[in-house]
């Protein structure tokens, strides 16, 4: 089915009106758009994961395996002994609703079970109705029912609904995060072997090669080599990248989205110039070169097994400390898991910039640091050489991504360097930004393309944000500290709010940095002519 | 169907004390037995459900961060919503249980056309703060008929409380709080078309209890007047573990009603949605520091897992990495094998 026009996207939608049936007695109906593939069974097979063979979503009747029933109560058992988080949730929720209105999934679609609430009962129910004896004996009346293959069916469909963003999390009196509740659920879907094959292939892809492009080393190389070259072009000035270097002080690790596709590339090519600028003894590797992990989308397991690599090639290396990318999910990963996966640490130093002399105490034990706090440090010392005209065929918001924010509170430093670098920043409404921030709508492995009607529903609170700055401010670009965002934002723009590119913080840093020995520029990293600099853009070539 | 079912529930709960009194005349099964028996489901319940929370592990350090994050000197971080140290969380986790913070941050979004709106929604924070503080304080006041010295302190909230001086005996300001904000979470779940949705049964049967408790507590003060030194003699002998029905003393059967319902409200407390007030405090997304790279978290099951080390990965992209003028690295390789045994990361 086509995508519809946005003007009729939300014609169904209405937030205050419920359905007549109760949400038990409603199965969830397998509209193209509004789910992704099922995983290929090479794919799990290549991981030792357990698989359904071939099957889509959209079949009638699933190949579940026989003893499904069992397999799935025990894996909910399971999690309720290994996660206070998910028991404790499954307990307390009183149904105050104050979280119904928070999710963008509810917000786009009007559909009541993507009210973080309801997605919750949809376990809730059968915890109930399974293991609680008085759920049993009151049924319905308790919110209590017996597990069914349409409810496995129904829990894919909506804990694939749900961006992992914890937005819900903040509203709740309880602090009650639902998307700890789809983290666990995934998992209890991954035992039956059932997994989407957007979230999936990547996992493979890092597991083997090192990143979830299926980028192999002589490519990345290459990559580098062009952008270089690029680099060269514009500026006038050829950098140097060190690759794989021993000994180096720094390993930095992006994202693969930054050196893979548009928009992310002008980014990398504004952390390389950044890194040339200051002389960072810093070193890229082709082993360790994903910082993303898709794995956390599956199972926590997948995720930890992803990223060991890091570790072992921060020693391998003989590195002080690592240096991350910008990106999502990846700093939820790095900042609240890594620690406790990987840690004691002991095998490298408190991170210490070496332009600056100042010991990120933040990060002291676990010794990562983010790039923006990196960067922000390295304006307030002034040790960075900007000139932010550059940036003033720019006007730019700022999109907090919600992991970064909901997960780790890094919110100032990358408006700190917004405004050091352009001078034409713009914040969007107070309700959707910061702690409150609207996730792009695809995140957390969603952003397939068979899923594009949801994600342009999950991200409509987002974009309609950005309609607002744009046609109060004349916003014409979306910053952001995300390499999904980089690489949905296009799409939810284009559809939404035409008119908005999307691009890095590290690449509006690399179009105003002034680097040593360079030549009149005329063009932005995306060869785009700087205002003032029209029609002049061919001369230097 | 939920509304009338717990409706009913509650009816048959008031008319069970009222039958076995007046009619049965079982005084002392409905004053002496059945609360005992309820507080004794109320503390094992309760400690049950603590025991079950507690033994549980949290995996993982997973605070909801909700304001910026302590990190360069220069910038200042929210010490309430992204806590740094366990003195920082307490206040959190104080603000939280005590004023609702995070429900005070409450929103509504309304579509319109294309273009959505977030309006300020406090209602429910307050209907919340009204009944949740106005419960508290009645259960504070009912301490007097414990004891037989009543402390000044007690005496002084009763004053506080009767302030207004309206009617006599005078209204409690706590009971129109509790009774105005009961009446609104009740009206807010009948009328929101979200709330309704997702309401169960058991949603109706605690705000349909609680408000039989309020009433019937509002009636023996104001309307039909019973005996309180009876009363306050019987609660003494059971606080006491000396429990007796009061001799000629005629408590009133509105009493029984009243002591059922709080019995009935006791035992079902911990085995309900009411034990939020308990697990509020287990909550890992507010009760724990967001420090995770200053301070390693322990996951007490967490177990190796196998990956894809480097030098399986240089075997498999050998030529690639030889094409491209990277060096191998053999000698890590070498070292490695031992060092993988040691350290099954
Ligand atoms: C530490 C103590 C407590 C805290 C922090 C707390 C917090 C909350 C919050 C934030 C809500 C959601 C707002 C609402 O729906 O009103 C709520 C709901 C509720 N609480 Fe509590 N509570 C506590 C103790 C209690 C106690 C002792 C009771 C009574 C036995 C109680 C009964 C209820 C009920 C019935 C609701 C649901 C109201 C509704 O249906 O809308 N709570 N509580
Ligand atoms: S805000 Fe929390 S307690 Fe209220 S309905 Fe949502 S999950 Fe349940
Ligand atoms: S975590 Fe985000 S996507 Fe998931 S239910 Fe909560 S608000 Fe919705």
């Amino acid at each position: 089915m086509a995508l519809p026009k946005p003007d009729e996207l939300l014609q169904d939608v209405n937030l205050h009106k419920a359905p007549e049936k109760h949400w038990m007695d409603i199965k969830p109906e397998f509209k193209r758009g509004t789910y992704c593939y099922a995983v290929e069974p090479q794919v799990m097979e290549d991981l030792g994961l357990p698989h359904m063979g071939q099957w889509q979503p959209h079949d009638e009747k699933w190949p579940l395996p026989p003893d499904w029933k069992e397999r799935t109560l025990n894996a909910l058992r399971d999690r309720l002994n290994r996660f206070r988080s998910f028991k404790l949730f499954m307990d307390i929720c009183v149904r105050c609703g104050a979280c119904a209105d928070k999710c963008h999934f509810f917000l786009g679609s009007g559909d009541p079970k993507n009210m973080p609430v309801l997605r919750g009962e949809l376990v809730r129910s059968v915890i109930k109705g399974e293991f609680s004896p008085l759920g049993k004996l009151f049924g319905r009346l308790a919110g209590a029912r017996e597990l069914t293959e349409d409810i496995i069916k129904e829990w894919f469909y909506y804990f694939y609904q749900c961006t992992e963003c914890r937005r819900c999390s903040v509203f709740c009196p309880y602090g009650i995060d639902t998307a700890e509740i789809t983290i666990v659920m995934r998992e209890v879907l991954h035992e039956l072997g059932i997994a989407i094959d957007w979230a999936m292939k990547p996992v493979r892809f890092c597991h083997i090669v090192g990143n979830h492009i299926g980028i192999q080393p002589h490519t990345l190389k290459e990559i580098i080599e062009y952008l270089v070259m690029d680099i060269e072009e514009i500026t006038g000035v050829k950098i140097e990248v060190p690759i794989n270097k021993k000994g180096a002080e720094v390993l930095f690790v992006p994202p693969s989205g930054d050196y893979f596709a548009d928009p992310g590339i002008y980014n990398f090519m504004g952390y390389l110039i950044l890194f040339h600028h200051i002389g960072l003894d810093y070193t890229i590797s082709t082993y360790a070169s994903e910082s993303g992990n898709f794995g956390f989308f599956n199972k926590l397991e997948l995720a930890k097994k992803l990223h060991a690599k890091i570790y072992e090639e921060a020693r391998r290396l003989k590195v002080k400390w690592i240096l991350g990318g910008e990106c999502g999910h990846m700093w939820r990963v790095w900042h609240q898991y890594h620690n406790t996966w990987y840690g004691p640490v002991d095998f490298l130093e408190v991170p210490k910039s070496p332009i600056t002399g100042t010991v990120f105490e933040n990060a002291k034990d676990n010794k990562i640091v983010h790039i923006c706090e990196f960067t922000a440090d390295l304006i307030a010392h002034n040790k960075l050489k900007l000139d932010p005209s550059r940036n003033d065929h720019v006007v730019v918001t700022f999109h907090d991504s919600c992991n970064p924010s909901r997960a780790m509170g890094i919110l100032e430093e990358p408006r700190f360097i917004l405004k050091n670098v352009c001078n034409n920043f713009v914040e969007m409404p107070e309700n959707t930004i910061r702690e409150k921030t609207f996730c792009c709508g695809s995140g957390s492995g969603l952003n397939a393309d068979e899923y594009m009607e949801m994600r342009m529903r999950g991200g409509f609170p987002r974009a309609n944000a950005v309609e607002y700055v744009r046609k109060k401010y004349g916003v014409n670009h979306l910053a952001c500290i995300c390499a999904i965002d980089r690489a949905v934002f296009p799409a939810l723009m284009d559809y939404w709010v035409p008119g908005v590119d999307v691009c890095g913080v590290h690449e509006l840093v690399g179009n105003a940095i002034v680097l040593d020995g360079e030549k009149e520029r005329t063009m932005d990293l995306r060869y785009r002519p700087l205002k003032g600099k029209e029609g002049k853009e061919g001369e230097g070539v | 169907m939920n509304v009338g079912v717990s409706l009913l529930a509650v009816i048959a709960l008031i008319l069970i004390p009222w039958i076995g009194v007046s009619a049965l005349g079982l005084d002392s099964f409905f004053g002496i037995v059945i609360p005992y028996l309820a507080f004794f489901v109320f503390f094992i319940g309760l400690i049950y459900r603590i025991v079950q929370w507690a033994r549980v592990p949290q995996p993982f350090k997973i605070p909801s961060v909700c304001g910026q994050e302590k990190s360069l000197p220069w910038i200042k971080y929210s010490r309430l919503e992204s806590p740094a140290n366990t003195w920082e969380v307490v206040l959190r986790m104080f603000f939280e249980v005590v004023f609702f913070r995070s429900l005070f941050r409450n929103l509504r979004a309304d579509l319109q056309g294309r273009r959505l709106i977030y309006g300020s929604a406090k209602w429910l924070w307050f209907g919340a703060i009204l009944f949740h503080w106005g419960f508290f304080i009645v259960l504070i006041r009912h301490l007097r008929l414990f004891l037989y010295h009543v402390p000044s302190i007690l005496n002084y909230i009763d004053y506080v409380d009767s302030f207004f001086q309206i009617g006599f005996p005078p209204i409690y300001i706590t009971d129109l709080m509790i009774l105005g904000g009961l009446l609104f979470l009740l009206l807010r779940r009948l009328v929101d078309a979200k709330v309704s949705y997702i309401s169960h049964a058991s949603d109706y049967f605690p705000l349909f209890l609680i408000l039989g408790i309020v009433i019937s507590g509002i009636l023996m003060r104001h309307v039909y007047k019973v005996d309180v030194y009876g009363v306050k003699e019987l609660a003494i002998g059971l606080a006491t573990l000396h429990p007796a029905m009061p001799k000629d003393a005629h408590i009133g059967t509105i009493f029984f009603v009243h002591l059922f319902l709080v019995c009935t409200l006791a035992a079902y407390f911990p085995f309900s949605k009411l034990v939020h007030m308990v697990g509020v405090f287990f909550s890992p997304t507010r009760n724990l520091p967001n420090d995770n790279r200053m301070r390693r978290y322990v996951n007490p099951w967490d177990y190796p897992v196998k990956y894809h080390t480097f030098c399986e990965w240089q075997e498999h992209f050998k030529e690639q990495l030889q094409q491209a003028g990277f060096e191998l690295d053999e000698e890590w390789c070498k070292g490695q094998n031992v060092a993988k045994e040691n350290k099954a990361a």
